[in-house]
C-alpha cells in the first residue's frame, strides 16, 4: 500500500501501460519490438496481481505469488521467443512479419 | 513523499513505455523498456514488495533485457532504422486501444474496491514459506509446474536455436 | 440317372473366356484359336454324350423326365428366392446340341476365317462367354437365372457385333442391337417381376406345371379384361420378340451383320436370335392354358407377320448377309407361327415339335448360308451382290454347300428345311388357314430370294476379278461340309418322339397333299429365280420398275428405321428430351452454379481479410473482446 495514492490510481497507471502494450503490438512490424510489447503487457497484468492482493486483499499472498510465476513465465517466454526468431532468421533472413505471411498458404 | 514518488514512477512508465513501442532505432527502444522495467520495480518497492522488485531488477533488467539487446545485435545493424507503420494501420491500433482503454477505464473506477486497512508488508520468508507448502494455500504444485515447465522451455529454446542440426532438410532449403 | 455333369458344359467356356481373356496379350493367335476349339469341341462331345443318355433313357412311363440339379443363391422370401443350376428336359437338351454344334463349327471355321486379325485371342474370348452365356440361358433352372444369362448374351452379343471397333457403322450397329434388345428386356423384366409377385415363384418347374396350381387356379387380379398373368406373360414375350428380332424390334439384326461373319452365324443365325423361340417354348403351358391361349395367338400373328414382312424385304436386298439377316427373321417368325398354333397335348402338340424340329434344321442350313457366305465374302472381299457372280468355278466347295443349304431352306424334298417346314404348314393348316396361307405364300418368297441369292452368287455374270477368288482353307470348308451333312441328315430325325410339349413321344407323319403344295409353291420360287438370274438379264431391273414405288419401300425396308429415328429424335428428343434438358441447363443447372458462383465471389472479397498477419487477427480478437465487453456493461447497467 502506497501512502495517499488509491487503488484507482494504480490500477489506471497499468490499464495505461496495458494498453500501450497493445497498441505496440499492433502497430509494430518488427518480431522483437513486438516481443517488447509483450513484454509491457505482461508487466502490467503483474502489477495488478500484486496491487490487488495488497490492496485487497492483505491477508492472503495468491496474488504476490502469482506475480513471481508471471515474471519466471515471461522470462521463459522471451527466451523460447528470441530462439524462434534467430532460427526463423536463418530461415528467412529477416525478423519482419511480413516475411512470415507464408502460412496463409 | 511517497506520493510524489509514485508519480514521478507513473510518468516514467507512460513516457518511456509510449516512446519504446513508437522508437524507430531499436536499440533505444530496448533501452526505453529497460526504463519502464525499472519503474515497475520502483512501484513494487513502494507497495514493500521487495522481493519482487529484486526479482524484477534481476530477471526483467538483467535477463530478459540483455537477451533482447543479444538478439538485436544478431540480427540487426545497431542504427538499423524499423520500417514506418502505414498510418492506416496506426490510426485503427489507436482507435482500438483507446476504445479498449476507456471501457476498462470507466469500469475500474465505476466500481467501488473495498480496500482493506489492515495492510502488512509481504516478506520474503513467508513467500517462500508457501511456495514450498504442501498444505492448505500452498503453492507446491504450480511452484513444480512452473520449475517442469522452466525446464521444457530451456531444452526447447537450444534445441530450436540450434536449427540446422535438428532437421537436415531445413538446412538444404538454406543452400 | 445323373446328369450333374452337364454344369461342365457352361463352364468349359467359362474357363476358356477367363484365360483367354486375362492372357490375351500372352498367347499366340494360333494357340488361343486351338484352346477355344478344343474347349467347345469338349462341350460338344460333353452334350451329345448327355442327349444320347437323355433320350435313349430319360424316359419313365413313356414320359421324359425334367432332372434339375440346384442351389439357392438369392433368398427373398420363404418361397420366393433365385437359385442356380442346371434344368435337363427334352428342350433344353435339344438346344444344348445345336448350340455347341454350331458353336464348335464356328470355332474351328474363325480360325481360318479371322487369321491374321489383331484382335485374335479377343475374338475367341468374346466367342467363348457367349457360348457360356448360351449354355446358361438354356440350362436356366428359374426364369431370373435365364435373365441373367439373357443379358449376358445381350452383352456378348455386342461385344462381337462391335467387335471391329475401329469402324463407326460396326460401333453404331453393337450400339443400336444393344438398346433395342435391351429395350425389350425391360418388358421381359417387368414380365419376371409381375409374374413372380403374383405367383410367388420364379421356377420354371412350379410356373409351367399344367397340372399345378399356377395353372389350373390362376390368379384372382385381372386388368383390361386379361389375367395379370396373361399380361406378364406378354411382357416376357416382347423380350422374347426383341432378342429374336420379331416386327416391330427387328431393326437392329440386319445392322448387326457388321460383326465378324463366324459371328452372324452363331449368334444372329443359329443361337442367341432363337433364345425368344426357346423362351416361349419353355413357358409353353402358360402360353397356353392361360386365358385360352390369348397370348400364344399374339406369338402366332406376331411371328407370321414377322415371316412375310421381312420374306418380302429379304428379296430386294442386295447386301447378302443382310438377305440372310432377313432371311434368318422370316425363318424365326415361322418358329414362332409353329408354337403359337400348337397344342398341348400328344399328336395336337405338333406345332410345338415343329417349332423346335425347325429351330434344329435352321441353326444347321442357316449357319452354314452364313459360313459359306462368309467364305464367299472373305474370298471376294465385298458384302454386295453387284461384285460378284460366276464364284462357281474358283469356289467349287462353297458352291455345293450353299445349294444344299438354299435347298434345305427352300424345302426341296429329302433336305432337312423340307420336314421340319412341312410340319409347320401341317400344324397351321389344321389350325388357322390365314396363318397357313401366309406360311405358303412365305415358302414360295423364300425359295425365290435364297436362290436369286444362290445364282446372283455362283452364276449370272460373268465378274473379271483383279485377284481370282480361291477355295477357302481347310479349317473353313471343313465345318462347312459337316454342317451340309447336318442340314440334310437333320431332317431324318424323329423329332415327335424326342422333343415334345408334353415330354411324350407321338407319331407324325408326312401330309402328302399339303407337302406337294409346299414343294410345289418352293418350286415355283426356284424357277423364277433361275429365269431371273441365272443368266445376266435385264428382266429383274425391268420388274423392279415396274413395281415402283412398292420396290423402292421395299429396298428401304419399309422405312421402319425411319420411324424409330423420326420417333425418338423428332419426338422423345426434340418435345420431350430438348426442353427437359433446358430445364435442365437452365433452371436447375444455373442456380447451382449460380450459388457457387456467389460463393466463390463472396469468398474473393473476405479473402482480403485473412491476410496472414497475426497482428491483423489479435486486432479483431481485441476489437472483439472490446466489442462484446461493451454489450455487457451496457445490459449490466440497464
Amino acid at each position: 500500500m502506497i501512502e495517499g495514492i488509491s487503488i484507482y490510481e494504480i490500477l489506471t497507471l497499468t490499464s495505461i501501460l496495458f494498453f500501450i502494450g497493445v497498441y505496440g503490438f499492433f502497430t509494430r512490424e518488427n518480431l522483437i519490438t513486438i516481443l517488447m510489447s509483450i513484454e509491457l503487457i505482461l508487466n502490467a497484468a503483474a502489477v495488478n496481481f500484486v496491487i490487488i492482493n495488497t490492496y485487497l486483499f492483505p491477508d492472503f499472498l495468491q496474488g504476490a505469488i502469482f506475480s513471481i510465476f508471471i515474471i519466471a513465465l515471461a522470462a521463459a517466454e522471451t527466451a523460447l521467443a528470441i530462439a524462434i526468431i534467430i532460427n526463423l532468421y536463418k530461415l528467412v533472413t529477416s525478423v519482419e512479419v511480413r516475411d512470415t505471411e507464408t502460412m496463409k498458404h | 513523499m511517497e506520493r510524489i514518488l509514485f508519480y514521478i514512477f507513473a510518468v516514467l512508465i507512460v513516457i518511456f513505455a509510449v516512446a519504446s513501442v513508437s522508437s524507430r532505432k531499436i536499440l533505444r527502444a530496448v533501452i526505453y523498456l529497460l526504463i519502464v522495467l525499472t519503474a515497475v520495480s520502483g512501484l513494487y518497492f513502494l507497495i514493500d514488495y521487495n522481493f519482487l522488485a529484486a526479482i524484477q531488477l534481476t530477471v526483467y533488467g538483467g535477463g530478459v533485457i540483455v537477451l533482447i539487446i543479444f538478439s538485436v545485435l544478431l540480427v540487426h545493424h545497431v542504427e538499423l532504422e524499423l520500417e514506418i507503420t502505414p498510418l492506416k494501420t496506426k490510426i485503427i491500433a489507436a482507435a482500438l486501444v483507446v476504445a479498449g482503454l476507456s471501457i476498462t477505464l470507466w469500469a475500474i473506477l465505476t466500481y467501488p474496491f473495498n480496500t482493506a486497512n489492515n495492510y502488512k508488508s509481504i516478506e520474503v520468508d513467508v513467500i517462500g514459506e508457501k511456495l514450498l507448502s504442501y498444505g492448505e494455500g500452498g503453492f507446491i504444485l504450480p511452484f513444480e509446474v512452473i520449475s517442469v515447465l522452466l525446464f521444457a522451455i530451456m531444452v526447447g529454446a537450444i534445441v530450436i536455436a540450434k536449427g540446422k542440426k535438428l532437421g537436415i532438410k531445413t538446412g538444404e532449403k538454406l543452400e | 440317372m445323373d446328369f450333374s455333369y452337364t454344369i461342365l458344359i457352361p463352364l468349359i467356356p467359362l474357363a476358356l473366356f477367363l484365360v483367354l481373356g486375362i492372357f490375351s496379350k500372352k498367347i499366340t493367335p494360333a494357340i488361343s484359336g486351338w484352346l477355344g476349339s478344343l474347349g467347345l469341341g469338349s462341350s460338344f462331345v460333353l452334350s451329345l454324350y448327355t442327349a444320347y443318355h437323355y433320350f435313349l433313357k430319360g424316359k419313365v412311363n413313356d414320359v421324359y423326365q425334367t432332372f434339375i440339379y440346384k442351389d439357392t443363391w438369392i433368398i427373398f422370401t420363404d418361397k420366393l428366392h433365385i437359385d442356380m443350376g442346371v434344368l435337363i428336359d427334352p428342350i433344353s437338351v435339344m438346344m444344348l446340341v445345336v448350340v455347341s454344334t454350331v458353336s464348335f463349327m464356328v470355332h474351328l471355321y474363325s480360325i481360318g476365317y479371322m487369321k491374321g486379325d489383331d484382335g485374335f485371342t479377343r475374338f475367341f474370348a468374346y466367342l467363348s462367354l457367349f457360348s457360356f452365356s448360351m449354355f446358361g440361358l438354356v440350362l436356366a433352372t428359374n426364369l431370373f437365372q435365364m435373365y441373367i444369362f439373357w443379358e449376358l448374351v445381350g452383352v456378348s452379343s455386342y461385344l462381337l457385333i462391335g467387335y471391329y471397333y475401329t469402324k463407326p457403322s460396326a460401333v453404331a450397329a453393337g450400339k443400336k442391337a444393344f438398346i433395342v434388345t435391351r429395350f425389350a428386356d425391360l418388358g421381359f423384366l417387368l414380365g419376371i417381376l409381375i409374374l413372380s409377385y403374383y405367383t410367388g415363384t420364379f421356377d420354371f418347374d412350379l410356373l409351367t406345371n399344367p397340372e399345378g396350381s399356377i395353372i389350373t387356379n390362376g390368379v384372382a387380379s385381372s386388368f383390361m379384361g386379361l389375367s395379370v398373368l396373361t399380361w406378364a406373360i406378354l411382357l416376357i414375350f416382347i423380350g422374347g420378340a426383341g432378342k429374336s428380332a420379331m416386327f416391330p424390334l427387328h431393326i437392329w439384326l440386319p445392322d448387326a451383320m457388321e460383326g465378324p461373319t463366324p459371328v452372324s452365324a452363331l449368334i444372329h443365325a443359329a443361337t442367341m436370335v432363337v433364345a425368344g423361340v426357346y423362351l416361349v417354348a419353355r413357358m409353353f403351358p402358360l402360353y397356353y392354358f392361360l386365358d385360352n391361349g390369348f397370348a400364344l395367338d399374339v406369338v402366332a400373328y406376331v411371328g407370321a407377320f414377322s415371316a412375310l414382312f421381312a420374306a418380302i424385304i429379304a428379296v430386294t436386298q442386295t447386301d447378302i448377309k443382310r438377305v440372310l439377316a432377313f432371311s434368318t427373321m422370316s425363318q424365326i417368325g415361322y418358329m414362332m407361327l409353329a408354337l403359337g398354333v400348337s397344342k398341348y397335348e400328344g399328336h395336337d402338340g405338333l406345332g410345338f415339335m415343329a417349332s423346335m424340329f425347325h429351330l434344329f434344321t435352321h441353326a444347321m442350313f442357316k449357319g452354314l448360308l452364313f459360313l459359306a457366305a462368309g467364305s464367299v465374302i472373305h474370298a471376294v472381299h465385298s458384302n454386295y451382290l453387284k461384285d460378284m457372280g460366276g464364284l462357281r468355278k474358283y469356289m467349287p466347295i462353297t458352291n455345293i454347300v450353299f445349294l444344299i443349304a438354299a435347298l434345305s431352306i427352300a424345302g426341296f424334298p429329302g433336305f432337312a428345311g423340307f420336314f421340319s417346314k412341312d410340319e409347320i404348314l401341317v400344324a397351321a393348316f389344321e389350325s388357322n388357314m390365314l396363318l397357313y396361307v401366309i406360311g405358303v405364300f412365305v415358302a414360295g418368297l423364300t425359295a425365290f430370294y435364297m436362290f436369286r441369292l444362290y445364282f446372283g452368287i455362283f452364276w449370272g455374270k460373268e465378274t473379271k476379278f483383279e485377284h481370282a477368288p480361291h477355295e477357302s482353307p481347310l479349317s473353313m470348308t471343313i465345318p462347312m461340309l459337316f454342317l451340309a451333312f447336318m442340314s440334310i441328315a437333320g431332317g431324318y430325325i424323329h423329332f415327335s418322339e424326342y422333343v415334345t410339349a408334353d415330354h411324350q413321344s407321338f407319331e407324325a407323319h408326312l401330309n402328302y397333299p399339303l407337302a406337294a403344295i409346299t414343294v410345289g409353291v418352293g418350286l415355283i420360287g426356284i424357277i423364277i429365280a433361275y429365269v431371273l438370274y441365272k443368266k445376266e438379264t435385264s428382266i429383274p431391273l425391268k420388274l423392279s420398275n415396274s413395281f415402283g414405288s412398292f420396290y423402292k419401300w421395299t429396298y428401304d425396308k419399309f422405312y421402319i428405321d425411319e420411324i424409330y429415328l423420326f420417333v425418338t429424335k423428332k419426338i422423345i428428343f426434340g418435345l420431350i428430351a430438348a426442353p427437359a434438358a433446358w430445364f435442365d441447363k437452365h433452371i436447375v443447372d444455373a442456380s447451382m452454379i449460380g450459388i457457387g458462383n456467389a460463393t466463390a465471389s463472396l469468398s474473393n472479397r473476405i479473402k482480403g481479410m485473412q491476410s496472414g498477419k497475426f497482428q491483423d487477427y489479435a486486432m479483431s480478437f481485441i476489437g472483439g473482446g472490446v466489442v462484446i465487453a461493451m454489450i455487457i456493461f451496457y445490459i449490466w447497467i440497464n
